[in-house]
């Protein structure tokens, strides 16, 4: 009672930020004991050797080792970061093109366009670990040479690519485009959601009055979609950066796992996650800073 | 003269348009069914896969459709995942953790977007934040502060042991930092955000205190953002290894059998040696096993997934 009596003398401004608190409060005491905490644990962690021992663990100041010896001694950590690295700027564009081509294609009106979605989203439900397992399977075949070929005769593609004289890097990376192309398909669910939701909040007015004007299709598609979908460009362009980074079938994520449990280097694992969480850091920023710029706001 | 020529442009233009939205309409369906294709292809593989037998595998003439249909695939697959027990253990803690993350994202998200206090763009800074950091980087201080659970500084040293029970994951759950949470309290921070405000005024002039506006207005309007966030959440337990590696070690779970299973061939006081190509058949039919449930939770919800995307305000 005594609590209620001193909110309702307080302004309304002072009681919607009480309130404010209130209502968030429980992110407020996780974040401080589930994600701050373990932090400053990880950084105290990645500077020692730390030993289980009965009834808790011991930890021994070592210093700097632990980065020294995942950066210049352990030689397929950094080959490993290097490749995912490499191999997530490659994928991104790719995801990105595909799932915004998608959302279009998926906000035209045609028959079937509901069960075009629901397969399409279904990707999303079957989560990432699942399909790794149907990967596995399918290697399985292919070492007994019972696959059944892949989805494109790539080589013939690339011919063909060759003979328009293309630059090389060029037609290699469209190459690997394609022949990543379901695994590509398979990561753009969510993104595929949020291009859609972009696509359908875009007023039709501004489509009517570029209509009235005369403006062709391709003029429309720069002048109105693409500006009106802009931010979500950004958004996604985070989200799959994220999604691609913290995925379980990431390749470095794994090793770190496997440092930590199975050769007990503790101190080691942490260490390397530290230089990956820098990586992201740094690569989200660059390119939230040179994005931004571009993006449109409506207000 | 002049306006009959007009006409006639006018009339073969309309031509033009026509046959080239007809030919966009077939490249389009190409394009769908394609796509469709790819991402139904391995489901479809591993149907055909999960009834054959090890004879059909090596057999270079069998394609897709088995000489021989066997369940045995099955049978052994429902044995070895231990199959009913993992399946509801499975279906009750993603279910608790999904309404426990459903509850608090909508809570924390409802703050977020109604009430302004000193240090709430910072902390919603911190919502996002919590999505970007990698989950090998706490997964260790996590592990031991749930194996000495002191309660930080409550319990007395050593704490107690909360490893292989539901509560670390139940307790992150309630907080809002389970994984990818955040997620979740930024999409129910865009919807309401994106609500107008008139009715919950509304309900404050007819003298309904804060809460009750919350559970009894509030709430009931967002149902379909709370549909998807539940069936996102539901869906995440279900396939999460990683977790449910580090905090529910030796539960019976699907996806926590369906690795053992697929990573030993030979189980100790299981049944015999079961070789590699046979293996292969019998993980095909535990995968369909394992997702089938899936499947059906998003047949019985899509309507709410496809048709209300535009309803989750992920547009602000």
């Amino acid at each position: 009672m005594d609590i209620k009596k001193r909110i309702s003398r307080l302004s309304l401004d002072q009681r919607k930020s009480v309130l404010g608190i209130l209502f968030t409060a429980p992110f407020t005491v996780g974040f401080i004991l589930f994600l701050l905490y373990p932090i400053i644990q990880s950084v105290i962690f990645s500077l020692s050797d730390l030993s289980i021992v009965e009834g808790g663990y011991e930890i021994d100041f070592v210093g700097l080792s632990n980065y020294s010896e995942a950066l210049f001694i352990d030689s397929y950590f950094r080959r490993i970061f290097i490749d995912t690295f490499i191999r997530l700027l490659l994928e991104l564009p790719a995801i990105l093109i595909f799932s915004f081509f998608a959302a279009i294609l998926l906000n035209q009106k045609f028959r079937g366009r509901m069960l075009a979605r629901v397969l399409f989203f279904l990707p999303v439900i079957l989560g990432a670990e699942i399909i790794i397992r149907l990967g596995q399977a399918h290697y399985m075949e292919q070492a007994m040479q019972l696959g059944q070929g892949a989805f494109f005769d790539v080589e013939a593609i690339g011919e063909f690519l060759n003979q328009l004289m293309l630059p090389p890097e060029l037609t290699e990376y469209v190459l690997a485009a394609i022949d990543d192309f379901p695994e590509i398909v398979r990561s753009s669910g969510i993104q595929i959601l949020i291009f859609l939701a972009a696509l359908q909040s875009i007023p039709s007015a501004l489509y009517e009055v570029a209509h009235i004007e005369g403006a062709t299709g391709w003029e429309t598609f720069w002048k109105v979609t693409f500006p009106m979908v802009s931010p979500m460009i950004l958004v996604n362009f985070i989200y799959t950066v994220i999604d691609t980074f913290t995925a379980p079938d990431n390749q470095l994520l794994t090793y770190i796992q496997n440092i930590a449990w199975g050769s007990g280097d503790y101190g080691i694992s942490v260490a390397m996650s530290w230089f990956y969480f820098l990586a992201i850091a740094v690569l989200l920023i660059i390119v939230f800073v040179s994005v931004s710029r571009y993006v449109y706001y409506e207000s | 003269m002049s306006g009959r020529n007009e006409k006639l442009i006018s009339r073969r233009r309309i031509r033009l348009d026509r046959t080239a939205s007809r030919i966009w309409a077939v490249f389009r369906g190409i394009l769908i069914l394609g796509i469709s294709f790819i991402i139904i292809y391995p489901i479809l593989n591993q149907l055909s896969l999960s009834f054959m037998t090890a004879r059909d595998l090596y057999d270079a003439t069998v394609r897709f459709i088995p000489r021989e249909v066997t369940y045995e695939n099955f049978v052994i697959a429902f044995n070895r995942m231990n199959y009913l027990r993992a399946l509801i253990n499975t279906f009750l803690v993603s279910s608790l953790l999904g309404l426990l993350q459903l509850l608090s994202s909508l809570i924390i998200g409802y703050g977020f977007a109604r009430f302004q206090f000193k240090g709430s763009n910072i902390l919603f800074a911190l919502v996002i934040l919590s999505l970007l950091i990698p989950p090998s980087l706490i997964m260790l201080p996590l592990f031991l502060n749930f194996r000495f659970f002191t309660a930080f500084g409550i319990l007395p040293e050593p704490g107690i042991n909360l490893i292989g029970s539901s509560w670390p994951l139940v307790l992150l759950a309630l907080t809002g930092t389970a994984r990818r949470n955040g997620l979740f309290i930024f999409i129910v921070r865009q919807y309401f955000k994106g609500m107008s405000e008139n009715l919950e005024e509304a309900a404050y002039v007819d003298g309904a205190g804060p809460l009750k506006t919350f559970f009894m207005i509030m709430m009931p309007n967002a149902v379909p953002i709370l549909i998807i966030i539940f069936l996102f959440s539901f869906v995440w337990q279900w396939n999460d290894l990683f977790y449910s590696h580090l905090f529910l070690r030796g539960s019976s779970l699907l996806s926590l059998n369906l690795q053992r299973m697929t990573s030993a061939y030979f189980q100790q006081g299981v049944e015999p040696f079961i070789d590699g190509a046979h293996m292969a058949n019998v993980s095909n039919a535990a995968i369909l096993m394992y997702i089938i449930p899936l499947l059906g939770l998003y047949a019985l919800l899509q309507s709410y997934f496809v048709e209300s995307i535009e309803k989750t305000g992920i547009i602000g």
